[in-house]
C-alpha cells in the first residue's frame, strides 16, 4: 500500500485541495449530468402519457 | 452492410439504444474503478510534482473527450447533411452537453493542476487558449440549436457549427508543437509513452472509461430526443401507453 495512513492519502502530500478538488468536481458533475438526463427523459414520458390520457377523455366525450 | 441503415431509422435505433446502455454503463463503472484503483492506490508518487500529478486522471481523460466527441459531432453532421438521415442531427445534440462538460472539466482540473506546479490558475497559452475556444464552441451550439425552432434547421445550423469548429480540434492537440507552450508536450504517443507503466495504464483505463460513460450517456439523452421528436408517431404512442 502506497499510502500509510488514511491522513496521507487525504492530504496527497500537501496537493489534497488540488487533487480532491478535481476529482470530486469531476464526480459531482458527472452525476449531475446522469442524474439530468434521467429526469429529462421520465418528465417527458409522463408528458406525453399526461397529454395521451388528455387525448383519450376528449375522445370519449366527443 | 446495407443493413446497417436499418438502424438509421429513429425506430430501430431507439430499442438498440436501449439495450446497448445498461452494459456501456456497467463498463465504464468497471473500467473507471479499476483505473482509480491504479492511480489512487497503486501508482507511485512522481519525482517531481509528488502526488499532486494523479489530476491527470481525470484532466486528460476529460480533455480526450472533450475533443473526440466534437469530432463525433462534426462526423454526425457530416453525416446529416449529406445522407439526410433525422437521426444524425439528434446524435450530434445528444452529444454536446457532454462534450460541453469534459471541455470545462479539463480546464477546471487543469487550472487546478496548474496553480500548483506552474504557480498559475491560467495562462493565455495556446493549448488552454484552444481549449477555452472548444468550450465556447460548444456552447455556442446548444444555444444555436436550442435558439431556432425548427429542428432540421437548427440540426443543419448546429451542423455547420460543428463541421467547422472540427478545425480547432488538430489546432488544441498540435499547439504543444507549434506554439511555445506553458503546457507541456506530449507524453503519450502510438510509438510510446515516457510515462511510468501504472501511471499510464491508469490513464488509459480512465480515458476507456470516460469513452465508455460518454457514450452512454449520449445514447441515453437521444433517445429522449428521438421520442420527444417523433412523439406524433405510433409506434411512441405505443410506448408512452405502457
Amino acid at each position: 500500500m502506497i499510502w500509510s495512513s488514511m491522513h496521507d492519502f487525504w492530504h496527497m502530500g500537501g496537493y489534497g485541495l488540488y487533487v480532491w478538488g478535481s476529482f470530486g468536481v469531476t464526480a459531482a458533475l458527472l452525476g449531475l449530468e446522469v442524474g439530468l438526463t434521467r429526469r429529462q427523459h421520465q418528465a417527458l414520458l409522463r408528458e406525453l402519457h399526461a397529454q395521451q390520457e388528455q387525448q383519450h377523455t376528449e375522445e370519449w366525450q366527443t | 452492410m446495407m443493413h446497417w441503415f436499418r438502424f438509421s431509422s429513429p425506430q430501430t435505433f431507439y430499442p438498440l439504444a436501449g439495450k446497448l446502455l445498461p452494459w456501456l454503463a456497467v463498463a465504464a463503472g468497471v473500467f473507471a474503478i479499476w483505473g482509480l484503483w491504479l492511480g489512487l492506490f497503486v501508482a507511485p508518487t512522481d519525482f517531481q510534482q509528488g502526488e499532486g500529478y494523479r489530476i491527470i486522471f481525470v484532466h486528460v481523460p476529460a480533455s480526450w473527450m472533450s475533443m473526440v466527441i466534437y469530432l463525433a459531432m462534426a462526423f454526425w453532421s457530416v453525416l446529416g447533411f449529406t445522407l439526410n438521415t433525422r437521426l444524425s442531427g439528434m446524435m450530434c445534440r445528444a452529444l454536446a452537453p457532454t462534450g460541453a462538460l469534459f471541455a470545462f472539466l479539463s480546464l477546471w482540473t487543469g487550472a487546478l493542476w496548474g496553480k500548483p506546479m506552474w504557480g498559475t490558475w491560467w495562462v493565455w497559452d495556446a493549448r488552454l487558449t484552444s481549449e477555452l475556444l472548444l468550450l465556447f464552441l460548444y456552447l455556442g451550439y446548444i444555444g444555436l440549436t436550442t435558439a431556432i425552432d425548427d429542428p432540421q434547421r437548427g440540426d443543419r445550423a448546429g451542423g455547420v457549427l460543428a463541421m467547422v469548429g472540427a478545425i480547432n480540434v488538430p489546432v488544441i492537440y498540435f499547439s504543444v508543437k507549434w506554439w511555445n507552450t506553458l503546457h507541456q508536450g506530449a507524453s503519450v504517443s502510438i510509438n510510446g509513452s515516457s510515462m511510468a507503466q501504472t501511471m499510464l495504464w491508469a490513464m488509459l483505463l480512465m480515458a476507456v472509461a470516460f469513452w465508455l460513460y460518454a457514450i452512454a450517456i449520449a445514447l441515453y439523452r437521444v433517445r429522449t430526443l428521438i421520442l420527444d421528436r417523433e412523439q406524433h408517431t405510433r409506434w411512441v404512442q405505443e410506448i408512452v401507453q405502457a
